[in-house]
């Protein structure tokens, strides 16, 4: 029966025979304090660059974050409210970034600016003030999606519907014409007039929803039906159809959309929740082994025939030898190897470098720029900061008691530390460079909206995984006295489904 | 499944180590490679953030300077005399590579070097912006324009030339022209596009602008190679002096050869019983074909080349180690047939300076520098002195002997011999004749294949009481008939001007 994959809500058991437990904390005021925290450091780094990039630190210095602060505290109010035991670090964590992310795109607004304009910059304008609106906007959304998904279950009735629109959404660019769909080459964009939008990100959680939902169903018949080879168990030929769908749909990604990063993504992804689901080693080895050959099938081809695959071969051209061209081809990943090493150990400070040096040090370079200005140290901080949000993101999925939780959150945690290695390696040349941006930090709506609500759903599922399960109606905490809100994910209660197996 | 969870948090870790690991690796070990690579544009602006040093003449005149901008480079570097001291200077751009001396002193010039730690640190405490030192050279600005100038407008109209004059008993290097020439503010200019353009046009350019002729190029020197041969048959055989008389007349077939015979350039010039003086005086090829073959030996006469400097770079002293200014070694080829015995025909054209002899105007000035000092070769400079931005000395360099091939009294016969090539009447070097200084030296008509014209030579020297103040060496390229009068006129100008500025005359 693989039908109580997907737990049905079952009544409460009326709660009476529970003793009383020790009172459950929902730790929201640890994230009202590392909040502020997160706020202070983001000053620090504000006053900083003014110091450093326009000689002295302007009254108005703190404008911008205090903005970008309130923000924050919106979205902490609405996860008060909303989704009172939800991990108390996701959000001060996903702070730091994305208000790094906009005071660091506040120092380039100044090094663009002239020189006689720099003493006196204005608040509302430049990128940094745009990407402060997207994060309003993002921080909206993710409420908003906190309000309207109450019970992240309740995800799993859409997935076919879900799955087909992520699948429209990552199609939508290759079958546009160029001019409506190309940036450097990748296409990745619907180009509206005015602003574009990067149809992939939204993609991602979409098609999440559907594997997670997929697999929880057939779960059973990939992990058990397997034969035994070298010691390690394989799946059934017939069994190989989804898994190998999903590798021709990122090979079409890869050559017809241009990005090696996109395509490596959603087969990752996919690869990572097959494995959660089964719990079969086979089937990651079966999946590095697709996508190596796919992309060295790739390389081979472009190097030989063209066509097609000829953006790909080229950029491994590039990864292999970028000082073989500086000037060409490899000048994007030269300049931002430059602006890394520059950086060195400890960096110029913030503001003190020349990040406008490297180029598209906005979008996707974001992180060598910054690299030039804190260092080997400040990356190193910023990394172990991006394993904070995935490792909680996993610690969520590993709480929560549903299969499709599980499945969901653990996605969506890889999702994010799987986009930051695609980026990250790619600008320090640990792997090809593709077109990513790096979550929460680079300038950019679509990214950064896509991004906050994935946060949105991880901080429901961990609000679902760390709610006690006897069906409190409210919590008192810290004065601040929160109703129910409705009450409907709180009446539930979960049978664990690991008891499937 | 929590246990594929835990796993996937072990999956994440181990790349984000990969990430750490990677950074590491181009933030820490990679990092001086990557922070001075010539694709850094960080270091430009750095580079251009503080006036570059100046590099002066031996009197002061600025010949390298740094103009205030108000860009974002906020010093340009220009060359006030242009074309001048193009070859000698090099460039320094923003975007292409530097050569020449703005090369090799950079890092002096942009107070950068070791030799400026005691600067930098004192002018961390006083709060002195930091600036670069300049860079004095040995050059004269008498000597270098009349170079400068007299090659320009040769009365043969001759395109591309060379002329290197130096002071004999220091090796400091005077003047030196390399013609054509061109003007390094095109590839100084901070419109790195309009640089990388100019620098294009100059490097197609069929005149070849870029190349410097006075040291990077060796060419066939004709009769100046005599004065090596002379030497050469001197110190072989003590007994030999200017006035012994040696066999001459119009042809010289060696013996055992049929085949093959020398002439000399004029018939009536060499009659058959001829002084070895006379024979310079005139240029008799007859006298040193037979001289190189009967008298001293392919081996001797390689090896007399050789300890003058033939098969070996003259390079500066400053510039030892790395030879940025490229210059080359001059050659005496193996003077064989191709079985690898000594071919006499070989030796004969090679004694008068043909077939494979080759050699570069500086080494012209070095022989002719060391026969004036007395057979003592200087290895040749030009940087003088190396200033910091205060003014005070940071370094200088000193002359160095670099060899003594002769010893003095064969540089006295030498001498004699030479003089005797500017002084005598039928001389063919008398046009560089100097009022109240003794000149001496040896011309040179060089066959340049079969369809160009013959290059023209003079190597030589000015002594006043019997020390010696400047030697010279002027090329003029495929310069045809009277190259080599005109060569000998050209290089009095310029010694007479030198002893002028030194008010020695």
């Amino acid at each position: 029966m693989t039908a109580t994959a997907i737990p049905a809500p079952s009544p409460t058991g009326g709660g009476a025979g529970v003793p009383a437990p020790a009172k459950p904390r929902t730790r929201r005021n640890v994230e009202l304090l590392l909040l502020l925290f997160v706020i202070g450091i983001l000053a620090v780094f504000a006053a900083v660059v003014e110091g450093n990039a326009v000689g002295k630190v302007t009254s108005d210095f703190w404008v911008q974050i205090a903005l970008v602060g309130a923000v924050f505290v919106v979205a902490h109010i609405g996860i008060r409210i909303f989704a009172p035991y939800a991990d108390p670090v996701i959000l001060p964590a996903v702070a730091l970034i994305n208000g790094l992310g906009v005071a660091f795109l506040r120092r380039l607004d100044l090094a663009y600016a002239k020189v006689a304009h720099r003493a006196d910059p204005g608040i509302f304008g430049g990128d940094s003030f745009r990407q402060l609106g997207w994060t309003a906007a993002a921080v909206v959304g993710a409420i908003a999606l906190l309000i309207i998904v109450r019970d992240h279950r309740s995800l799993s009735r859409y997935a076919y519907t879900l799955g087909l629109a992520g699948i429209v959404l990552v199609l939508i660019p290759a079958v546009l014409p160029s001019q409506y769909s190309a940036i450097n080459g990748a296409k990745l964009w619907i180009k509206l007039p005015g602003f574009t939008i990067q149809p992939g990100e939204f993609a991602k959680i979409c098609l999440l929803v559907f594997f997670a939902y997929y697999l929880v169903r057939k779960r059973e018949v990939l992990s058990l039906a397997s034969k035994r080879f070298l010691g390690i168990d394989f799946p059934r030929g017939r069994d190989l159809g989804p898994v190998v769908g999903v590798w021709l749909m990122s090979l079409m990604v890869l050559v017809f959309e241009k990005d090696l990063g996109t395509s490596l993504m959603y087969f990752g992804l996919f690869v990572v929740t097959l494995y959660i689901a089964t719990e079969r080693v086979s089937w990651l080895i079966i999946g590095l082994v697709l996508f190596l050959g796919g992309a060295f099938l790739a390389y081979f081809l472009g190097k030989t025939i063209g066509g097609p695959f000829l953006n790909f071969s080229e950029r491994a051209t590039t990864w292999l030898d970028p000082f073989g061209d500086a000037n060409n081809k490899g000048y994007q990943l030269v300049q931002s190897l430059l602006g890394l090493g520059t950086g060195g150990l400890t960096g110029t400070g913030p503001g003190a470098g020349q990040p406008t040096k490297v180029p598209e040090v906005r979008t996707d370079f974001i992180f060598s720029g910054m690299g030039e200005e804190i260092g080997l140290f400040g990356l190193t901080a910023l990394l172990v900061v991006y394993v904070l949000i995935v490792e909680r993101g996993l610690r969520s999925a590993i709480n929560v008691r549903d299969s499709f939780g599980k499945l969901f959150a653990g996605g969506l945690s890889f999702t994010i530390g799987l986009q930051v290695f695609v980026i990250v390696g790619g600008i320090s040349q640990l792997i090809p460079l593709t077109g990513q941006t790096t979550p929460f930090l680079s300038a950019g709506g679509s990214s950064l909206v896509a991004n906050w609500l994935l946060i949105g759903l991880l901080l429901r599922i961990s609000d679902a995984g760390r709610r006690p399960a006897d069906g409190t109606p409210s919590i008192g905490l810290g004065g601040i006295s929160v109703g129910g809100g409705g009450g409907a994910p709180v009446q539930l209660k979960e049978m664990p489904t690991e008891v499937v197996r | 499944m929590n246990a594929p969870l835990r796993r996937v948090g072990v999956v994440v870790l181990v790349l984000f180590a990969l990430l750490f690991l990677n950074l590491n690796y181009r933030q820490v070990v990679k990092a001086d490679d990557y922070r001075t690579d010539s694709h850094n544009a960080r270091v430009q602006t750095t580079e251009y953030e503080h006036p570059r040093g100046k590099i002066a003449d031996a009197k002061g005149t600025v010949l390298a300077d740094a103009q205030a901008t108000g860009d974002s480079l906020k010093y340009l570097r220009t060359y006030p005399l242009k074309d001048e001291y193009a070859h000698l200077l090099g460039y320094k751009p923003v975007n292409l590579a530097s050569t020449n001396l703005e090369k090799l002193n950079n890092d002096f010039l942009t107070g950068t070097s070791d030799k400026q730690a005691v600067d930098r640190l004192t002018g961390m405490f006083t709060g002195k912006e930091p600036a670069g030192g300049n860079v004095l050279l040995t050059i004269s600005k008498a000597a270098q324009d009349t170079a400068y100038q007299a090659l320009g407008t040769n009365k043969l109209k001759v395109k591309s030339g060379a002329i290197v004059a130096m002071d004999p008993s220091t090796g400091g290097l005077l003047a030196e022209v390399s013609l054509p020439s061109y003007d390094p503010n095109l590839l100084s200019t901070h419109d790195t596009g309009a640089a990388l353009a100019n620098y294009k046009a100059l490097n197609t350019d069929p005149g070849k602008p870029l190349l410097n002729r006075a040291v990077q190029e060796v060419y066939p020197p004709g009769s100046t190679f005599k004065v090596i041969v002379s030497a050469a048959a001197m110190t072989a055989d003590s007994s030999l002096t200017p006035s012994t008389v040696v066999p001459g007349g119009e042809y010289y077939k060696p013996p055992q050869v049929s085949d093959f015979q020398i002439k000399n350039s004029h018939t009536g010039v060499c009659p058959d019983q001829i002084t070895v003086k006379q024979a310079l005086t005139v240029s008799c090829n007859t006298v040193f074909a037979r001289m190189g073959v009967e008298r001293i030996g392919a081996d001797k006469l390689k090896s007399m080349a050789q300890a003058f400097g033939f098969e070996q770079e003259p390079r500066l002293v400053e510039d030892q180690d790395r030879n940025y200014c490229g210059i080359v070694a001059s050659h005496t080829g193996p003077m064989t047939s191709s079985d690898g015995r000594v071919d006499p025909p070989a030796v004969a054209q090679s004694s008068i300076g043909q077939r494979e002899v080759k050699m570069s105007p500086l080494q012209g000035a070095m022989i002719a520098a060391t026969v004036a000092n007395d057979g003592k070769q200087m290895r040749p400079y030009v940087v003088d002195r190396l200033q910091n931005s205060d003014l005070s000395i940071a370094d200088h360099t000193e002359p160095k002997t670099l060899r003594t091939p002769i010893t003095a009294d064969v540089a006295h016969e030498l001498q004699d011999m030479m003089f005797s090539v500017v002084s005598s009447d039928d001389g063919t070097g008398k046009s560089a004749r100097i009022s109240g200084l003794q000149v001496g030296g040896k011309t040179g008509t060089a066959q340049d294949g079969e369809d160009a014209e013959d290059h023209g030579w003079f190597i030589g020297f000015a002594l006043k009481d019997g020390k010696p103040i400047i030697s010279v060496a002027v090329f003029l390229q495929n310069a045809g008939k009277g190259g080599s009068g005109e060569a000998a006129r050209i290089a009095g100008l310029v010694m007479k001007a030198y002893a002028d500025e030194k008010g020695i005359r």
